[in-house]
């Protein structure tokens, strides 16, 4: 008597290994260049932000502040007038690992739930996607910063 | 068989095998009609569609009404072209891929509508269809509408991300289709004249597959082995083989998935071949950006109830086997770690 | 000061992190918010290493405009505040310099609720 939850099992592995064959790999070569040439663009956006501030006489520190505030603010921008998902689309990682993707996380669900209301809709989803990004954030920073304090004293 | 033995000699010869059934009254579809949105009016079958809107929100205050109202349009359009008033439709089977189906639910509020809520995701017009024909095969209804419909922005936010989020979708990746079909079935001795139109003359009832794909980017190939299965009954029970058939349509496997759902029939000793198309692939050109094509329980819904019941009438198809196909899981599943379970129901439409 | 140079080394090492995001969304298929997770997470242990401090210096924005450099401004901020609170500044200084950026955030999502709707 063969075990039905191992036949199942097998009948599983098959059917993967038959959808494999027909499944396209994502266009791998064309992702990368796009991510590679939005994400530095973004940063060369930000670098010119950096120049400007110092230029007015900001130090470096004052300046680099200022110039992620001033990214959140286009990334801000370019999701509330829709064209942000666009960038997305095509520059996949180099359009979400920048500042301006987590203007993106925040602006984008911040918009979309206004719907149920200010308070369950705006105000409670505006983190949904960002949220973890802050969590582990805020955890792993205390852990490594915790280490170095206690091995080194600073 | 234990069970077909407490089944009446009279319905069992209805009833074939585990899953099939036979109509001898062989209901009619006297009228169909489809809404669609802007993107779907552009794809190749723009000109089979009665309305195509000229954008997403349709004038209203979110996209969920946007939904809501399409499908209102939907039924009112059949109804129109049925000759119906509310009052003698004798039931509205509905449904959508909005959570507790609102979009149904709210299309029908304040109406004279005998109103029955169907779900099987895409498959939800052959849920429809199957359980609308039966209420006349039984002559417990004289006219039945099935509809479906769903809406892409609505359904991005409530099983993916917002709509302005900037996520990558992957080649396997199906677009939710804007868009709601009606289909109005009448028992043909009801004094209306339905020589020549489309009869529903078998259906064949799904069993639900789940073949451990998880990724939701991909429901078209979660849905074949669920495909499969129910033809592999339908061709056992019925005595039919594909070759039967005009045209075998899935709703909706897209690309990827009706390949590997045709070398899995070929495998099965039941070659499709071309007489088999899928509504997602139909919906929309390969060039309109949707990846693997359209899904959504408003593109089988509106494919079926413009291009192809359009074509049976106008005599191109004679003989359809229509097999909607869906994908069963929600949101908080595949965070749980499940994998998408699907369905497949099959109805034979012939002329 | 040149600007050509910092200019083209933000290009270059701002988008070869990206190029690393895109590796784990295509390749390992990690969806976008786990990328964007794990790259806070790698930039607060680089933090931690001493290693996120002179990519900043060297790269500039190349490594201040990605996400990882939250990770990294926010272990900064914490180190900061131990050393000049104690122990308590392992609570305290966790937004002494991420703050901002948070707070910013939020003030442009909210007039975004307010004025903007979703095109889709």
């Amino acid at each position: 008597m063969p075990d039905p939850e191992q036949a199942r099992q097998r009948e599983q592995a098959e059917f993967a290994a038959l959808a494999a064959q027909y499944h396209p790999q994502p266009p791998l070569a064309r992702n990368l260049a796009w991510a590679f040439v939005v994400g530095g663009l973004i940063c060369v956006v930000g670098q010119l932000f950096i120049f400007a501030f110092q230029a007015a006489g900001l130090t470096a520190t004052q300046a680099g502040a200022r110039a992620a505030v001033a990214l959140l603010a286009v990334g801000s921008i370019l999701t509330a007038l829709g064209v942000y998902d666009e960038i997305g689309r095509y520059g996949g990682a180099g359009a979400a690992i920048p500042i301006t993707g987590f203007a993106n996380s925040i602006v984008s669900p911040a918009m979309e739930f206004r719907t149920e209301g200010l308070v369950f809709g705006f105000a409670a989803r505006l983190f949904s996607i960002a949220g973890p990004v802050i969590t582990f954030g805020i955890l792993a920073a205390m852990g490594s910063a915790l280490v170095r304090f206690l091995l080194l004293g600073r | 068989m234990a069970v077909a033995s407490m089944i009446p000699v009279q319905a069992a010869a209805k009833r074939l095998g585990h899953q099939s059934m036979r109509f001898e009254t062989a209901p009619a579809i006297i009228a169909s009609a489809s809404v669609v949105g802007p993107r779907e009016g552009q794809g190749p079958l723009g000109r089979y569609f009665e309305t195509v809107l000229e954008d997403e929100r349709y004038g209203e205050r979110c996209f969920e009404q946007a939904e809501s109202r399409i499908l209102k349009d939907a039924v009112n359009a059949a109804l129109g072209a049925a000759g119906w008033q509310e009052t003698e439709l004798d039931a509205l089977l509905s449904g959508d891929l909005l959570n507790q189906t609102v979009a149904s639910n709210y299309a029908v509020r304040n109406t004279k509508m005998p109103f029955l809520g169907v779900f099987a995701a895409c498959a939800t017009i052959a849920e429809g269809l199957l359980v609308g024909a039966s209420l006349l095969e039984a002559g417990l209804a004289a006219r039945v509408v099935a509809a479906a419909s769903s809406h892409h922005e609505a359904a991005e936010r409530q099983y993916r991300y917002p709509n302005e989020f900037g996520a990558q979708r992957p080649p396997t990746a199906q677009w939710t289709a804007t868009a709601a079909g009606a289909v109005a079935l009448v028992v043909p001795a009801t004094g209306c004249e339905t020589a020549g139109l489309p009869r529903i003359t078998y259906a064949t009832i799904g069993r639900v597959v789940d073949c451990g794909q998880k990724d939701p980017y991909d429901m078209g190939t979660a849905e074949v082995p669920a495909a499969w299965d129910t033809l592999v009954a339908h061709f056992r029970e019925t005595g039919r083989d594909p070759a039967y058939y005009d045209l075998i349509v899935t709703g909706d496997l897209a690309r990827i998935g009706s390949e590997i759902f045709r070398e899995g029939m070929r495998r099965r000793g039941l070659e499709v071949g071309s007489r088999h198309v899928d509504c997602g692939v139909l919906l929309y050109r390969p060039e309109q950006d949707v990846h693997a094509g359209g899904s959504g329980a408003g593109c089988a819904a509106s494919v079926l109830a413009s291009y192809i019941l359009k074509e049976m009438r106008a005599g191109r198809f004679r003989r359809v086997l229509f097999i909607g196909t869906g994908s069963l899981h929600n949101p908080v599943s595949i965070q749980q770690g499940e994998a998408i379970p699907a369905i497949a129901h099959a109805v034979a439409i012939e002329a | 000061m040149s600007f050509a140079g910092p200019l083209v080394w933000a290009f270059l090492v701002g988008g070869f992190i990206c190029l690393v995001g895109q590796v784990l969304i295509d390749v390992f298929k990690v969806p976008p918010a786990h990328t964007m997770v794990l790259f806070v997470v790698a930039g607060a242990v680089l933090a931690g290493l001493g290693l996120y401090e002179p990519l900043v210096k060297f790269a500039g924005a190349g490594a201040s405009v990605p996400i990882s450099n939250f990770g990294y401004v926010l272990t900064k901020g914490i180190l900061d505040a131990l050393q000049r609170e104690g122990w308590f500044g392992l609570l305290t200084g966790v937004f002494e310099v991420a703050g901002g950026a948070i707070a910013a955030a939020v003030v442009f999502g909210f007039f975004a609720a307010l004025f903007f709707r979703p095109k889709g």
